[in-house]
């Protein structure tokens, strides 16, 4: 998600803040809390300048919040993260940079969310905005978190030097003990903690080499295992605070429609209920517990508008989606001259694609909690936008800004659905605690219904696609035409990611088609549906490169070409795209027999600067029963900061992606969402996942995510082995649609 | 007044009788280990042990529990919990681990009834239990670990 704010973020804002320049030079600054140790946090000065060590706060001073790296006495490296941990392993991967420079040990190393606060925590790729998404949160702190590390060892050696009376060159660092072998001293960080605190902090630290790497591309376990395997992570849901209430929403039947009147009586008969309120997106019920509050909304008797709402169906949308694909539309890429190189092409092939609105469906429901006071506000949520949701909670309680504060939690899950502009929940949770006056703590939480009929979902889009080929089969011309809805239009995000009528979102992907082709257009008709939509887990990539791998693949087999080698021909000026093609190939033995009953189908795609191939096997039985068996996947993300957990991101993304082409669909009929929970929006189980290997291609390239670069190429991968298994090209998902079943 | 065998302790509870389990857990008595994630038997984040055996806690009213032992992720126990729970971090199951403390009770309860289940075994346990975050392969993986560290 957040696709793109990457390369233009400074505009988000008009006072032009650092960005993430790998040869900006960052400073260290630290200050001592007492008693707490260490304190290191590194901070970018965007006029150059002189480290400095902050003032030292009072001594009862809580710890000091701007800080990355915060050593105890009792020999705990906490890491504060900026990133919200919700699955894809900031915890882990932030807190490996520090500690490889660092040189702890993996065992004394923790990880705490930071708090919120832009000009501490910005993500450096998108200027003065702290967030998470577009997989951007190892590649914009790379050398934010080592230097953080360098800074506090090179402090603790200072330390050392001195109470030893020795010089710092000649201390060694290593697994969290510092040593002097001349006199046979040594000590752990934590009874360094102390003393280090008092040092200057040096100027500028120098970053290991990697060849000297003892943490980056090994194997660190991650730091949130056991909690998670034993039901003691806490997640919003489970926050509670003294005097609590719970409250849910019965928000509007159909997109836009808004509240006319309700009748309040029997819900407020419910036993537990406390509250019934009007709040801008309905009616909130509000009680002592989760289920009185269902209960109460059950009971709620309420008039909607809709006039104003939504009331057409999605197919009577991707109706008109077909018409408007017969204009032309806005041009987002245009090299060479199309359409007089399809003029004189010997053959011209064409296809159409068309895809569902899909719900994120994050494990852990919606949910904020919220303490409004007169004069503060503490909001606990999983945010993904801090800022935003900070932004949201100060408009929305009128306090200041500094009298506000969002506590991030960990959460079960996004794919994006976090990451909104309107900070739906937050916005949610403020708005409910006003309407009781800040009485007591409420908790908004949202059900399973609400989530998947809420909105917020990848648009539908439609594609048409044409390719004019020579006589020796190569591609001489390209169109993409694509259809959807903008999902930044109308946004803050607006003015970084839409140029010249063009959202990034809607055609990444398309636009940035590898292939040497040397006639290609790409246009866009922006539609205006009154459907909330949001970047789904590889955004604009979740569609493009089902489209334009699987229409790849359709061209190959016309012109009797191998996919991987028809590919390969065009991708001379994108290595990384080709080694990653060519690693999955091989490792899937593709050229050789797939085993029997199985076919083969190849896709490779780029999101986010990272490089991905996936071959799929699947079996397609009797009855149209899908089943994928295996997937191959090789990825380029340049340094494998952690590579087991970019494993787990391929698998997670991959399984991801393939629940969605298997069978998800969020329809409308007459605007009403027909789906409501998990008996008809259809997650993957286990038993439809397949086995997975992943080879992970050694580079020295900066590092890039992998949150969700693994989730694009399995879409067109199975639907290209599902044409060699039975001859059926899918251009519409899900695959369900089409007698094609999920195992 | 409902009367819950929970974790070892008997609790007198004033709530309706057909107020779903999960709710008395997470709400009543404040543990919130076992998970809300659909409210309609679909996904297995509530799973709880009742007498042993899985449960959707958010589909089964208090009252259906009297009389029974029930069983929350804070207080499993015993070679199979050990071996599961062992064999998670081992292989870094979770990704962001909402699922997962139903996962774990589904796993504990398969291998203390199999202790040698085949990959249709775990298919056949596992099924009721959703995770969006797919960390399915490495599900599968460790319960077949768990099972060999059961053995030793
Ligand atoms: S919450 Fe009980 S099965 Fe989903
Ligand atoms: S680990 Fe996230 S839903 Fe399973």
């Amino acid at each position: 998600m957040l696709a793109g704010l990457k390369d233009s973020a400074v505009s988000l804002t008009a006072d032009a803040a650092p960005t993430a320049a790998p040869s900006r030079r960052q400073f260290l600054k630290a200050s001592a809390a007492a008693g707490a140790g260490l304190v290191i946090g590194v901070t970018l000065l965007p006029g150059g300048g002189k480290i400095a060590r902050a003032a030292a706060p009072a001594a009862a001073a809580p710890v000091d919040p701007n800080a990355f790296v915060r050593i105890a006495p009792d020999n705990t490296v906490t890491v504060a993260i900026k990133h919200i941990e919700f699955g894809q392993g900031t915890y882990t991967g932030l807190s490996t940079l520090v500690a490889e420079e660092l040189d702890a040990d993996w065992s004394q190393m923790r990880a705490e969310h930071a708090p919120a606060d832009a000009t501490l925590y910005n993500n450096l790729h998108w200027g003065p905005v702290q967030g998470t998404g577009g997989s951007s949160s190892i590649a914009n702190s790379y050398m934010q978190m080592r230097q953080a590390g360098a800074g506090a060892r090179a402090m603790l050696v200072m330390a050392a030097a001195e109470a030893w009376g020795v010089s710092p060159e000649e201390i060694t660092v290593a697994k969290g003990v510092v040593s002097h072998a001349g006199s046979g001293q040594s000590a752990t960080f934590g009874e360094l903690a102390e003393r280090a605190a008092a040092m200057e902090p040096p100027g500028e630290v120098t970053l290991k080499d990697p060849a000297d790497f003892t943490l980056i591309g090994k194997h660190a376990p991650r730091l949130d295992s056991r909690a998670k395997s034993r039901g003691e992570a806490i997640y919003t849901m489970d926050k509670t605070l003294p005097g609590m209430l719970t409250a849910v929403i019965a928000r509007p039947p159909i997109f836009g429609a808004t509240l006319k009147s309700f009748d309040d009586t029997a819900a407020r008969a419910v036993p537990g209920v406390t509250d019934v309120v009007a709040v801008p997106r309905g009616v909130a019920v509000v009680a002592n517990g989760f289920w009185a509050a269902s209960q109460g909304r059950d009971a709620l008797t309420i008039e909607w508008d809709e006039s104003t709402g939504e009331t057409r169906g999605s197919a009577e949308i991707m109706a008109e989606y077909k018409r408007l694909a017969d204009q032309p539309g806005t041009v987002a890429r245009n090299d060479g001259a199309v359409e007089e190189a399809f003029a004189s092409a010997a053959r011209v092939l064409e296809a159409e694609y068309e895809f569902p609105f899909l719900s994120h469906a994050p494990m852990e429901p919606l949910d904020c909690l919220v303490d409004l006071k007169a004069d503060s506000c503490d909001v606990w949520t999983g945010s993904q936008i801090p800022t935003v949701d900070h932004g949201a909670a100060v408009a929305i309680s009128g306090l200041k800004p500094e009298q506000v504060r969002v506590h991030t939690l960990l959460a079960g899950g996004s794919f994006g659905r976090r990451a909104t502009a309107n900070a739906d929940m937050v916005s949610e949770g403020v708005s409910v605690a006003k309407a009781i006056g800040g009485r007591a703590p409420v908790k908004v939480v949202w059900t399973r219904e609400d989530d998947i009929q809420g909105g917020s979902y990848r648009p539908m889009y439609f594609h048409r696609l044409r390719a004019g080929l020579d006589e020796n089969g190569n591609i001489v011309a390209w169109h993409h035409r694509i259809v959807g809805q903008s999902i930044v239009r109308d946004t803050p995000f607006a003015a970084a990611l839409i140029q010249n009528g063009i959202d990034k979102t809607s055609v990444e992907g398309a636009n940035t088609l590898p292939y040497a082709i040397p006639n290609l257009a790409v246009d866009l008709h922006t539609t205006d549906v009154k459907v909330p939509v949001l970047w789904w887990r590889a955004v604009g990539s979740t569609h493009t490169a089902y489209s334009t791998e699987a229409f790849i693949d359709e061209i190959a087999e016309a012109v009797g070409r191998d996919p991987v080698e028809y590919r390969l021909e065009m991708l001379a000026e994108h290595p990384r795209h080709a080694a990653v093609l060519k690693l999955a190939a091989e490792k899937a033995g593709w050229g050789e027999p797939a085993p029997a009953g199985r076919a083969r189908g190849i896709a490779v795609h780029e999101s986010f600067n990272s490089y991905v191939a996936e071959v799929a096997e699947v079996t397609v039985g009797d009855d149209g029963e899908i089943k994928v068996d295996k997937v191959v996947c090789a990825v380029d993300c340049g340094v494998a900061v952690n590579p087991d957990q970019i494993k787990a991101q391929m698998e997670g993304g991959i399984g991801y992606g393939l629940s969605a082409i298997l069978r998800e669909a969020v329809t409308l009929d007459g605007g009403r969402v027909e789906q409501s929970n998990f008996h008809d929006y259809t997650p993957l189980r286990i038993n439809d996942m397949p086995e997975i290997e992943v080879h992970i291609v050694p580079s020295a390239e900066a590092p890039t995510g992998v949150g969700e670069p693994g989730t694009p190429p399995i879409g067109p991968a199975v639907a290209n082995a599902v044409y060699s298994a039975t001859g059926q090209r899918i251009r519409q998902l899900p695959m369900s649609l089409h007698g094609l079943t999920g195992a | 007044m409902v009367r819950l065998l929970i974790n070892g302790e008997e609790r007198q509870l004033d709530v309706a009788p057909e107020t779903p389990l999960l709710w008395v857990i997470r709400d009543e008595l404040g543990l919130t280990g076992t998970k809300f994630g659909c409210g309609i038997a679909m996904c297995g984040a509530c799973t709880v042990h009742m007498d042993g055996f899985p449960i959707r806690s958010c589909s089964t009213a208090v009252a259906d529990a009297e009389g029974s032992e029930i069983t929350t992720i804070e207080a499993v126990n015993g070679k199979a919990a050990q071996a599961v729970q062992a064999a998670w971090e081992k292989l870094d199951v979770v990704q962001c681990g909402y699922c997962q403390s139903g996962q774990v009770m589904s796993a504990i309860a398969l291998l203390s009834e199999n202790q040698k289940p085949t990959d249709e075994d775990i298919d056949a346990a596992m099924s009721g239990n959703v995770c969006r975050c797919a960390t399915y392969v490495r599900i599968r993986a460790a319960i077949h670990e768990a099972a060999e560290m059961m053995e030793t």
